[in-house]
């Protein structure tokens, strides 16, 4: 029996999946996911570490709670290794465990492969449980809810295909309220660029939609969005481990840009749906790369702000500090565009440390906010070393250019009372770049 | 039981067939893993796609040089003796003079040898790493939460290879017994390391290498 | 149709779109017709929105139109709304039906069958001509019309489903509305009805369970279960389907449920020749190899990044796709263009045209099989390509060309210096 923790959270989700969980289907599912744990980079995981616990301090769980069950090799020895031990013949206790362990205390951020000597990919190992716990339906409640909404309307949020069309039309008349003839146009074939965006900006933030078209708008960027099924880019379905849905989904957004014959697809400041459109969701369909290469929204920022597309003219006078989020910048490298962006438009900005590619995750990703609002004390419990950090710059304003990285810190900041400010790049941006004279609404 | 372990006969046989035996294992048990890993994992498809020589080499570079990454730099005396043992074990049976006489007695070949001075030196080093070692496993709680018997059984092989080497070297007590000793744990470190995370000294190369192309090549950031 | 083109006149100046920029507020959406003679915008007036064509407005003025496009008859149509109702307009006539809102605005294979996703007061359907269905839904999404153009297909959701209910969720919510009769089956998911050719049949992708999946034909499952399935297509003339499937050992194609092909990294987009000789689809022989398959037998040349559907010739003889390649994907990702990466072409019958493209559309055969011809962006301007050459004329916009019905002559629509024009230019004038 795996160790208990001091958290006695109950997943409806996960308890009902363990209800109705029959004998047969738990050894057949077990069955085949040991002989998957005795072969190919499973085996040769297995086989290679060393249990030296180096990657420990690499975990903002275990820097958080200093208990070595939240290490990642800790993780790891009370899932996989004790299926390998068992031979698959674990209980339904352990199967809770697991998925607690799988789902709620590790974000995948792949920190932990920096810090591994043998560079371990643990978030996989990690990633391959949750499939496991999807093969076997105990799957925590609300992030199975976003899965099955991925399945349906291929988008995070059960936005319905007319009430995307609705919302931008309806940003489409905000944003002319600013902006003289303010156009986001839909399905414009041939366009340069297609904006893809996450479903919780159509459903809770849709000002942001009007943002980032307003940046793009005075840039001169020859942009679109499509109107129909593709437009989210978001995926909660990798994070359940059910890659049948990621697929699909993967597929609607990939080939929605195909279909508009766009040269680039920018997404959202969001990094979740980042990964798995630049790493995971393309490989599952047998891309290596991209059929349409991708940018991400700081990508955007920087290569606007740095071809002077985009005058800056003023900046920020409070202290700044930046969140670097895991899958944009250690997963692709970003954090140097992301400070450009920083220098160019804040008089003040402190650096977090550690930072960049070392930077701790907000312990929202990995659709670990996304398991809902019952996780949400022991997520921000299990990142207090986050708290500290950003606590350590003094900075009155956090930004944080990833959807779950924003919701993340915004609870620490609650939590901990930090009494600073979240924002996203393009808030900061629309204060600091200029509007051409001849765009602006008179009154 | 001393009498044979000091015997002439255990030490022929453990001199003759039982160090072919050791070294055949040692030599088809890692070939066949390698050859079956790379079976396996080109299966995976995802995986040597990706796999760049490039930042392979340059994730080596900074994971073999002392305080060459972030988590070395953390774990300072972790990483002194991580870096002194790893030489040493690998160093001394290699280039240890001793060794060499035995291969030119068995083939006619020879190569450098360090001095024996030196390889006395190293071999202290790796006792003592094994028991600083010992210490993390016992005493650090990340690293005793992950421990299980067969850690201390590695650690133990390579502790007792070198110990009685040392011993033997130095004709503690019955020299002959601990050369038997010493040379039965030798062949035993070599049949473990296809069968057991020793294997590590092998799938280092992959791991790291892959990872490393995953981050530099595709994610564009280093691993160290 | 075609035969009662102009393919004479060599050069006509339709409209200076230019002054058009200059009179209305905005101008969106330029689209010509069919036959090039018309050229229809949104434009923005001090009243409101309307559809401009050559030069003439329509009556209506709107809080918004979108979606304009042209039927087969040469009318312009859009969606049009005023005081938040919805229609649709066909030359500035609007149906007497109003709705909340209505998209997915398709047409038929006649070219003037007009399709829409429709919803008033929270209740989901669809109309066609004019004409709404009976029944509501909780919700529709996407929806398809018959080969013959008197029916619909569309997944409908048939029971409420509250965020979070993820038991009721599995026991299925969703089925397929034909006509606005549902299956008697419900499904978890239910993607991409098809019908078959003679109208009579649907078949659509379906979810059983979490991981259970397979394709349904008029509401009956397959009884082959899979990983997973893509878009069903059903064999021409026949109550027989095709679709790609997902197994163990990796994507196939499948007929009625049983594997028909080898086992590939990806099978998607098959398609049947027109003699229903032939079935080719786009297909991954390993990461980053994709081309086409033909019979289950992929073309020796693979391309690195992308391949698109397969275009069959109408002789089913040759086949063509638009493909993509890289040389490395990974270097230098930028907003802007990177010369060495992204470089689109047309493939045909596994050998690519020797001229890569900054984006190229899909490939149009002629009549007799003998012709190719696309459009292409080259440096922010557009040309016509016919069989890999590249015309001389560089467009501001451009449509794809059309063949006159002898295969001898070219009509294009583009805009040059601000204007629309049209041409008809012999094959060897390109």
């Amino acid at each position: 029996m795996a160790e208990a923790t001091q958290f006695n959270i109950v997943d409806p989700g996960i308890e009902e999946g363990l209800e109705k969980l029959t004998e047969e289907r738990k050894n057949e599912v077990l069955s085949k996911f040991v002989a998957t744990l005795k072969k190919g980079r499973f085996d040769v995981y297995v086989n290679t570490c060393i249990h030296c616990g180096l990657c420990s301090d690499a975990c903002h769980w275990y820097q958080s709670f200093k208990d070595p069950i939240y290490s990642p090799v800790g993780k790891v020895k009370q899932t996989i290794w004790e299926i390998l031990r068992r031979d698959g013949k674990v209980d339904k206790d352990f199967i809770r465990r697991a998925a607690e362990i799988a789902f709620t205390e590790c974000n995948l951020c792949k920190r932990c492969s920096m810090y591994c000597p043998f560079g371990i990919d643990i978030g996989y190992m990690m990633n391959m449980v949750r499939r496991l716990c999807h093969l076997l339906g105990v799957v925590p409640l609300y992030i199975q809810d976003t899965c099955n909404s991925h399945a349906v309307t291929m988008n995070q949020m059960w936005v319905k295909e007319d009430e995307w069309i609705d919302t931008v039309f309806w940003q489409e008349d905000e944003g002319q309220a600013e902006i003289k003839n303010f156009y986001i146009p839909f399905d414009k074939e041939g366009a340069d660029v297609m904006f893809s965006v996450i479903g919780p900006e159509p459903k809770f933030k849709p000002q942001l939609i009007q943002e980032v078209a307003t940046l793009m708008y005075i840039a001169g960027i020859d942009f679109t969005f499509p109107s129909f099924d593709g437009w989210d880019n978001s995926d909660m379905a990798m994070y359940v481990g059910d890659f049948e849905t990621c697929e699909r989904i993967k597929r609607a957004h990939f080939e929605a840009a195909m279909k508009l014959k766009v040269k680039r697809i920018v997404m959202c400041e969001c990094g979740h749906a980042f990964r798995s459109v630049y790493d995971v969701g393309n490989r599952c369909l047998g891309w290596k790369a991209h059929p349409i290469p991708v940018i991400h929204a700081i990508q955007l920022y920087y290569e606007l702000l740095k071809s002077g597309r985009l005058k800056v003219v003023k900046k920020i006078k409070e202290p700044v500090t930046l969140h670097d989020p895991c899958n944009v910048v250690r997963g692709r490298g970003l954090g140097k565009y992301a400070r450009y962006i920083m220098e160019q438009i804040c008089e003040n900005f402190i650096e977090m440390t550690p930072n960049n590619e070392h930077n701790f995750c907000c312990a929202a990703g990995g659709g670990v906010i996304n398991c809902g609002p019952i996780w949400r004390g022991k997520r921000v419990a299990g990142n207090s070393v986050k708290a500290d950090q950003i606590k350590r710059t003094g900075a009155k304003i956090v930004v944080t250019p990833c959807h779950n990285c924003h919701s993340g810190i915004a609870d620490i900041i609650e939590t901990y009372k930090l009494g600073v400010k979240n924002v996203f790049l393009v808030e900061l941006l629309l204060q600091v770049v200029e509007i051409p004279d001849e765009l602006k609404v008179e009154y | 039981m001393f009498e044979l372990l000091g015997s002439d006969l255990l030490y022929k046989f453990l001199r003759g067939p039982m160090c072919w035996v050791a070294f055949i294992l040692f030599f088809v048990g890692s070939i066949y893993k390698i050859i079956r890993y790379t079976k396996e994992l080109s299966q995976e498809k995802v995986v040597f796609v990706y796999v760049k020589p490039q930042y392979a080499l340059k994730s080596y570079f900074h994971w073999f040089l002392p305080f060459g990454t972030r988590n070395w730099r953390l774990h300072p005396y972790m990483n002194l003796f991580t870096f002194l043992f790893h030489i040493s074990l690998i160093f001394v049976p290699i280039f240890l003079s001793a060794h060499n006489l035995l291969i030119y007695e068995s083939w006619g070949i020879s190569w450098w040898t360090i001095p024996d001075k030196l390889a006395d030196i190293a071999t202290i080093i790796v006792i003592i790493s094994c028991i600083f070692f010992l210490g993390r496993r016992i005493f650090i709680k990340e690293v005793s939460y992950v421990t299980y018997l067969s850690d201390y059984f590695i650690l133990a092989i390579v502790f007792f290879t070198f110990l009685t080497g040392f011993l033997a070297y130095h004709q503690v007590y019955t020299y002959k017994i601990f050369l038997n000793l010493h040379i039965l744990f030798g062949e035993i470190m070599l049949i473990s390391i296809p069968f057991t995370r020793l294997f590590h000294i092998w799938s280092f190369f992959f791991t790291r290498g892959y990872i490393a192309s995953e981050f530099g090549y595709v994610r564009k950031v280093k691993d160290w | 149709m075609k035969e009662s083109w102009d393919w004479e006149s060599k050069d006509k100046v339709i409209a200076n779109i230019n002054e058009w920029k200059e009179k209305f507020i905005e101008v969106r959406e330029i689209t010509p017709s069919p036959d090039g003679e018309k050229v229809a915008a949104i434009v923005r007036t001090d009243e409101g929105f309307t559809v401009c064509e050559n030069g003439k407005l329509w009556e209506g003025r709107y809080d918004r139109v979108w979606g304009l496009r042209y039927n087969s008859l040469n009318q312009p149509l859009a969606l049009v709304t005023k005081d938040y109702e919805w229609t649709v307009a066909v030359d500035g006539q609007e149906w007497e039906n109003r709705y909340e809102f209505i998209w997915n605005f398709i047409l038929g294979t006649d070219g003037k069958t007009i399709a829409v996703n429709v919803k008033t007061m929270e209740q989901y359907s669809v109309a066609i001509n004019d004409v709404t269905w009976e029944q509501v839904f909780h919700q529709t999404r996407g929806l398809v019309l018959s080969p013959d153009n008197t029916k619909a297909a569309a997944p409908v959701q048939i029971e409420p489903l509250k965020e979070g209910e993820v038991s009721k969720f599995f026991e299925g919510v969703w089925s397929v509305a034909v006509d606005g009769q549902v299956w008697d089956k419900k499904f978890v998911n239910v993607w991409n009805p098809v019908f078959s050719s003679d109208s009579k049949h649907v078949a659509a992708e379906v979810r059983l369970s979490r991981t259970e999946y397979t394709i349904a034909v008029d509401g009956k499952p397959w009884d082959k279960i899979f990983d997973n399935v893509w878009e069903p297509l059903f064999l021409p003339g026949r109550n027989q389907v095709i679709a790609p499937v997902k197994t163990s050992k990796g994507w196939t194609l499948a007929l009625d449920g049983d594997p028909i092909w080898d086992y590939f990294t990806q099978v998607w987009h098959q398609k049947v020749s027109p003699d229903g000789n032939k079935i080719a689809a786009v297909v991954a022989t390993a990461i980053g190899e994709w081309t086409i398959a033909v019979d289950g037998v992929p073309w020796n040349r693979k391309f690195s990044d992308a391949v698109l559907e397969p275009v069959f010739s109408p002789d089913g003889r040759k086949i063509a796709a638009v493909v993509k390649e890289s040389k490395d994907p990974f270097k230098n990702i930028t907003l802007f263009k990177n010369p060495d990466n992204d470089r689109w072409s047309i493939a045909v019958d596994g050998k690519r045209w020797e001229q890569t493209f900054d984006m190229i559309w899909d490939p149009l055969f002629s009549s007799d099989g003998e012709h190719i011809v696309t459009k292409a962006e080259i440096d922010g301007k557009y040309y016509v390509v016919l069989d890999g050459k590249v015309g001389k004329e560089a467009y501001e916009a451009l449509w794809l060309p059309q063949f006159s019905p002898d295969n001898k002559k070219l009509l294009i629509r583009g805009i040059l210096n601000g204007k629309y024009v049209r041409k008809v230019l012999s094959l060897d004038e390109i």
